[in-house]
Parts: structure tokens; C-alpha cells; sequence
């Protein structure tokens, strides 16, 4: 994408995310505030690009699910709270940070896009 | 509540989605189920995965103990105005004791003059001894260690709970269930859905899953000032789901409260801690969401719909519970000019004088903490800085305490021995639980319940 049509932002500002685990898996839900921007998640938020920003806690796996009527997909993150709530040594052993650190990806949107959605919010 | 082939909307409140929920939250719950009128029931959903086996060890130093410690100061608020109303309420707040529960609230119904409330206790979850200790050691193969084993604990599903509604109970107290199973057991009672309706109990399931973990569908877990912004997070109403005889529901909370139900809180709850959004596994259904809508109907009004469901596994996933060991944390402080440099020193010298025996997590709150990992790779590849108020965090766990010990003593020495100005030292050292999960077979594990 051509830098001077499209925008760099952090996730977080055109969507919002929440974490939860069950034992040594996290799964971190990513919804678009607005449908609009969901097919600009699904292009550029890949498994891949997830696996990569979580590469230091090294997930076996990253599975990613879509649901498009929700604009949100859900991310699958397998052997990344070490162990999990009841063998982590973290102070947050449930991972609850993480969504945060999900939103910190970013991503370009084209900025036809961006004008569009400043417009309408003013 | 009456039961049988309703087609009324059932009003679902939720009064607790954790052990140790805010205790005046269930107080508008109650109060706005009776303003609507109709049929209602309130939930209380207070049993984490390490809750039971606390409660479980707690039985066994004092047979009357086990339930939610809390129970008292949660249904004492709420428990004649729920008799009085014909609110049936359902909670897993028996932990490892449903039947001490039970007694206690028979107490306090007599200490609140109230004539007996008819109570049933929901068991069969617990799986810690006798046959079926065996089928859970056969389920864990090479996993279970006998000399560590603290118990066992099936999640049982909805329909003990709808029978013991159908049969007259005002109170129906569980150990373990799975957490949208409260809410299922009184739509099932309710609208007489039988066990293959897939759909409307994958819609109910779904309603309950919103439900159970209290304010986080209803603004909390979920404020981000300036992104998300929600009203009165100090008084956050708890939620309520209005369950249609198809198991569709409508979300929605408290009246006179603090808190938002929207899209946005809503979609965000209903894939809290799920992985695949096509079988969502209960012991009562495998439900799909992935052909769901969320819809606002309203304000503080959102409607759930399209959810599918399929036939339940024919197993039931339990937890076992092991004793793992000792974990030890200790803190100091750093601040001001060169804090963060101090810091980094004193964990350099923890690190000499204590890890070649214990390998320790390191944590510089302030510079790089709760994102880290527990090898440090995050922190290791964070560039020095200079923050200026820096709290160093160690954390190990070991088998032998002494270990442990050593680990602390280190750390308190540090006031002393360590850079300058470092202070406000804590250290903490407790037991651990470590946990297996297997999947056991449902039919040799019936549920069921019993008056009290």
C-alpha cells in the first residue's frame, strides 16, 4: 500500500479487544468498531502478524476465527501463559493485559477511509 | 417460578460472576426483576477453578466450612425480598460443601423470620474419592500423583438444576457446574425444553455465558477513558438476560445503575474466553456462535440471536486438583534519579547470589512487568532506560520451601545490602494448586438433587 494514500495507526483505534484464558491458552478478541474497517482487520491482522507481535512468550500455535456478522475475529494463542493461572509466575497469570498488547499492532488504513469516518464522527 | 411449556419471557438477573464480587450488587438486580414483573430467577456464578479446591482444603480442616465464605453477606440483602417474589435463586456458592450451603441459608431464612424456603442441593460433581477417584486417575493415565492429589471435580450441566426447579425449589445450591449452566437449569425448568433442543439450550447457554461473569457484560472489563468511555464505573449495574422460549435473549441490566450494555460490550463478553466460536462445549450442548448477531434493541437493551446448537459430547471435562509446591514473591522499590539503573543492580545481585539454585522471574514494574514472560525474554530485550520510579518484583516456585525462604531473605536483604535507596519491601510465600483437566465419561456420573 502506497504510504501517501493510507495511514499508520495502532489497532486500538479502530477496534477494541478483550482477553480471557483457560489453562495455558489465551484467546484475545479483536471487533472492529466499525464494520466497515473489519475487512481491513481480516487483510492485515493475520495469524501470522499475531504470532510474530506475541513472538517472546513463543506460541506453539495461533489460530484465528472469523465472524464476519460480529465484525471480530478471535485469536487462539496456544503455550503462551506460561503454564497458566495456577503455574505462572506472572502477577497477571491470567493474561488479562494482553488484549493491550494486541492493540498496540498497527496497521494502515487507507485514508479516504480515516476522512470518511472523521467526517461522520464531527 | 412456574414451570412447564411457558412461552412468558424468562428474566434471568445475575448477582455475582466471581467469588468475592461486589456484595451490593445483587440489591438492583433483585429490586428491578420485581419492578418488571413476570417470571425471574437471579444466578450467582462465584466458583473459579481454583476457588473449589481452596474450598475443598478448606472442608477438610473444618467439616461445616467449604461453601463461599461471602454467602452470608451476599444472600442476607436479597433473601426475603427473592421468597417473598417467587425469584428462584440459583448459585454454585456450595463449592465443596453444597449441603453446609444449604444449611446455612435454612439459618438465615429463620434468623430473617421467614418460613422455610424449600432448598435443593445439586451434588455429583465431586469426584475425589471411591470409584470415582478411579475413573478420574484412569482419565488422567500417567498424570495423577496419589501422594499429591487434593481432589476431583466434574462440571455437571443444567438439568439436575431444572428438575430441582421443576420440583419446587426457591433456592438451588450447586458445587460445581458449568458457569452457564445456572442460567440454562431455570430456562429448562421454565420453557420444558428437552434434552435434544439443541438450539433454544445453545441460545440459553449462550445468555447464560454473558451472564456469568457479572459486570463484564455490562460495562466492567471493558472501560478504556477516551475509547471506550462508561458511565458510573463506581456503580456498575449488574446484568440481567430476558430468555425467549426460542433461547434468543435480550441482555440488559440493573435499573438505576452505573454501567452500559451495548454492541460493543456484548460482542466482547459473548467471545470472552471462547476458542473455537463453532463448539462453544457445555455439558449440556455444543454450541455455535458463529452465525450470531448482536443487535441493539434499546437502550441498555441488546439482543443475542442465531445461535445454533449441536449434540453434547458425551463426556464431561473435570478438574484435578494437585498439589504443586511453593511460590514465593518479593518486592522493592527504586525512585528518582538513576532508579531504574538501581533497580536493574539489585536484580543483578539476585541473580548472582540466588539463581544458580532457583530460577526466578524478574519484573521491573514501571519499566517492563505484566506483558513480560517468565523467562524474561521480554525484559531482556527491553534497552535500559531511566525510569525514575521502579519496584523490582522476583517470583520462583519450588517443591522445597526452605528454597523459597532463602529466595525472600535475599530480597529483604536488599535494604541493607542493595543499591541505594531502595525501600518498601514485601514478600509473600504460599502454596500452590497445579491443575490436570481430563475428560471423563457423563454416563457413569450422573447428577442429581436432593431437598434438604
Amino acid at each position: 500500500m502506497n504510504t501517501v494514500e493510507s495511514l499508520e495507526m495502532p489497532l486500538r483505534e479502530i477496534a477494541h479487544a478483550r482477553a480471557g484464558d483457560k489453562g495455558n491458552r489465551t484467546n484475545i478478541s479483536l471487533i472492529a468498531y466499525d464494520a466497515r474497517h473489519y475487512d481491513l482487520l481480516v487483510a492485515q491482522i493475520t495469524p501470522e502478524r499475531v504470532a510474530q507481535q506475541f513472538a517472546y512468550r513463543k506460541p506453539s500455535h495461533v489460530a484465528r476465527y472469523l465472524l464476519p456478522k460480529l465484525a471480530a475475529m478471535n485469536f487462539v494463542l496456544d503455550d503462551v501463559l506460561d503454564g497458566g493461572v495456577n503455574d505462572s509466575l506472572n502477577l497477571d497469570m491470567h493474561g488479562k493485559a494482553l488484549s493491550f498488547h494486541l492493540l498496540a499492532i498497527s496497521l494502515q488504513v487507507p485514508i479516504a477511509m480515516h476522512l470518511q469516518t472523521i467526517k461522520e464522527t464531527a | 417460578m412456574r414451570q412447564g411449556r411457558n412461552t412468558q419471557t424468562l428474566a434471568v438477573g445475575c448477582g455475582a460472576g466471581f467469588s468475592g464480587d461486589r456484595i451490593d450488587a445483587p440489591g438492583p438486580v433483585v429490586r428491578t426483576l420485581i419492578e418488571r414483573g413476570g417470571p425471574a430467577v437471579i444466578i450467582f456464578e462465584m466458583l473459579a477453578e481454583r476457588t473449589l479446591a481452596t474450598a475443598q482444603l478448606a472442608r477438610r480442616a473444618n467439616p461445616e466450612a467449604g461453601y463461599e465464605v461471602l454467602l452470608d453477606l451476599v444472600l442476607r440483602p436479597i433473601l426475603a425480598d427473592c421468597i417473598k417474589h417467587d425469584i428462584t435463586i440459583i448459585g454454585n456458592f456450595g463449592a465443596a460443601n453444597p449441603r453446609g450451603a444449604g444449611s446455612m441459608i435454612q439459618r438465615l431464612a429463620a434468623e430473617l423470620g421467614l418460613a422455610a424456603p424449600r432448598i435443593a442441593v445439586v451434588e455429583g460433581d465431586d469426584l475425589s474419592s471411591g470409584d470415582c477417584r478411579r475413573i478420574v486417575r484412569d482419565a488422567l493415565e500417567g498424570d495423577f500423583d496419589e501422594h499429591r492429589f487434593v481432589c476431583a471435580n466434574a462440571y455437571q450441566g443444567a438439568f439436575a438444576i431444572a428438575e430441582a426447579i421443576t420440583a419446587g425449589a426457591q433456592v438451588v445450591v450447586t458445587g460445581r457446574v458449568a458457569d452457564p449452566s445456572l442460567a440454562l437449569g431455570p430456562a429448562i425448568a421454565h420453557f420444558g425444553w428437552a434434552e435434544t433442543d439443541w438450539d433454544a439450550l445453545a441460545g440459553a447457554t449462550m445468555a447464560g455465558h454473558l451472564l456469568e461473569c457479572g459486570a463484564q457484560v455490562s460495562g466492567g472489563y471493558f472501560a478504556d477513558p477516551g475509547y471506550k468511555d462508561v458511565p458510573g464505573l463506581d456503580d456498575l449495574g449488574f446484568p440481567i438476560a430476558e430468555i425467549a422460549a426460542d433461547g434468543s435473549c435480550i441482555v440488559t441490566k440493573a435499573s438505576n445503575t452505573g454501567g452500559l450494555v451495548d454492541a460493543r460490550t456484548v460482542k466482547e463478553q459473548l467471545l470472552y474466553e471462547i476458542h473455537d466460536p463453532a463448539r462453544y462445549l457445555t455439558p449440556d450442548v455444543v454450541a455455535d456462535i458463529s452465525d450470531a448477531s448482536v443487535t441493539e434493541v434499546g437502550r441498555d437493551r441488546v439482543r443475542l440471536t442465531g445461535v445454533r446448537g449441536h449434540p453434547r459430547t458425551p463426556t464431561l471435562k473435570a478438574n484435578v486438583f494437585f498439589d504443586g509446591g511453593w511460590l514465593g514473591e518479593g518486592e522493592i522499590s527504586y525512585a528518582g534519579a538513576g532508579a531504574e539503573s538501581r533497580a536493574r543492580q539489585a536484580m543483578d545481585v539476585m541473580s548472582k547470589r540466588v539463581g544458580r539454585e532457583l530460577q526466578m522471574r524478574f519484573d521491573l514494574i514501571g519499566v517492563v512487568s505484566v506483558l513480560g514472560d517468565d523467562k524474561d525474554r521480554l525484559l531482556n530485550a527491553t534497552s535500559v532506560g531511566a525510569a525514575t520510579d521502579v519496584r523490582l518484583r522476583i517470583a520462583a516456585k519450588h517443591e522445597d520451601s526452605a528454597q523459597i525462604d532463602r529466595m525472600l531473605r535475599e530480597l529483604t536483604a536488599l535494604w541493607t545490602g542493595g543499591p541505594a535507596g531502595g525501600g518498601g519491601v514485601r514478600v509473600n510465600k504460599r502454596q500452590r494448586l497445579s491443575l490436570r483437566s481430563c475428560l471423563v465419561p457423563r454416563e457413569r456420573l450422573p447428577a442429581s438433587y436432593a431437598f434438604l
